[in-house]
């Protein structure tokens, strides 16, 4: 018995470990980088990765020290489904406060990109 | 051992929110400010659950999820608001 | 006459069932009077609100969805210790950022959704925009010398998948 309470503290040291790292790789990248483009890249991945792990710690910590809960679950699919969406955003804006996007690539056919059609 | 790594976890997403509170303020553009406060929001839900590790509770379970849920509304707002001039056409 | 039944009862089996699931979850508990709860919501729920989705996502091969899901995960993890080395030690002016344009297979809005954020979580790339015409997507890459094998890369690994399951 002693033995599993001993494995599930090393995963959960772990876990909160890579959880920690990530999260402040994240912000770090944040301002390090020096577009704003590239800017996106590290905080709405890393950041994600780093709370999902510091979320499945919170899970094992619940099941070994306390009563057992599942609700983690919920933020960590909340936030793996809305960090696609809210990076896409931002990115929208940055591409409308570029005012034509002269450096980026044109699509392949004769349409423009949606964030500079009319509607 | 774990009360260790939990500090120390503190202490990094802690450092985390500062920088990212640093690009915040810097700026340059509104896009950089707004994906700030996104990762001000994550991190912020990360010191959540965190707390409600070292204090062996549940309680603060609900508060992650909301700010997880508003953080990501706020977000798109703002993303808005920025794209369209107007948030509810 | 009872699949018309069953489709008007229940216009969303897939969206009830998650109803339930996310409702035990939220109660964090799994008794008899919690799952009938969560049951009666995930019936009145989707009824109630059937008017704002008409149709149903059409998905041929449910089960791939998994595996999908399996290769998703699997290069979330990787791709991220590869941005964080990136982030971390690779000076501003050696990274090279690349537009990268993938012109779309994938149809159905639910696919090329899917596709945009499989593209957004695995690290390395962003997908920022899609054409007005939606048959092509715009990706950032974060260092990308080679933007041709970034591009066969996501068409093969994950759009190939996508095409499999929807189509």
């Amino acid at each position: 018995m002693t033995d599993i309470l001993f494995l599930a503290e090393i995963l959960v040291a772990v876990l909160l470990v890579i959880g920690a790292v990530f999260t402040l790789v994240g912000s770090y990248g944040l301002v390090k980088l020096d577009q704003p483009m590239k800017r996106l890249h590290a905080p709405t991945k890393a950041s994600t990765l780093g709370v999902g792990s510091l979320l499945l710690a919170s899970i094992v910590h619940a099941f070994a020290f306390g009563e057992g809960s599942l609700h983690e679950l919920l933020v960590m699919a909340f936030l793996f489904v809305t960090a696609p969406i809210s990076g896409n955003f931002i990115a929208k804006v940055h591409l409308h406060l570029q005012r034509g996007g002269k450096e980026l690539p044109p699509p392949p056919s004769e349409e423009r990109w949606a964030t500079y059609s009319e509607h | 051992m774990i009360d260790t790594v939990l500090y120390g976890a503190i202490g990094a997403v802690g450092l985390a929110q500062l920088l990212a509170m640093a690009r915040l303020v810097r700026g340059p553009h509104t896009g950089d400010r707004i994906l700030a406060l996104d990762t001000m929001v994550i991190n912020a839900i990360g010191l959540i659950i965190l707390l409600g590790m070292i204090l062996g509770t549940q309680i603060y379970f609900e508060s992650a999820l909301i700010f997880a849920m508003l953080g990501f509304v706020s977000t798109v707002a703002l993303a808005r608001f920025v794209l369209r001039g107007d948030i509810i056409e | 006459m009872s699949r018309r039944l069953t489709r008007k009862l229940l216009p969303h089996p897939m969206l009830s069932t998650l109803l339930v699931v996310v409702w035990c979850l939220l109660i964090n508990d799994l008794t008899l009077g919690t799952v009938v709860f969560g049951a009666i919501l995930g019936i009145l729920i989707p009824i109630s609100t059937a008017a704002y989705w008409p149709d149903r996502p059409r998905i041929t091969h449910p089960w791939r969805l998994i595996s999908y899901a399996m290769v998703v995960i699997w290069d979330i993890l990787v791709a991220n210790v590869q941005v964080a080395m990136i982030v971390l030690f690779k000076p501003n002016a050696a990274m090279s950022p690349n537009w990268v344009v993938i012109p779309l297979d994938l149809r159905t809005p639910e696919a090329i959704t899917l596709l945009a954020g499989t593209i957004t979580l695995t690290p390395g790339t962003v997908s920022t925009d899609l054409s007005a015409d939606g048959r092509a997507l715009l990706v950032h890459a974060l260092d990308a010398p080679d933007p041709e094998a970034v591009r066969d890369e996501i068409k093969t690994r994950y759009e190939r998948r996508l095409k499999e399951i929807f189509e």
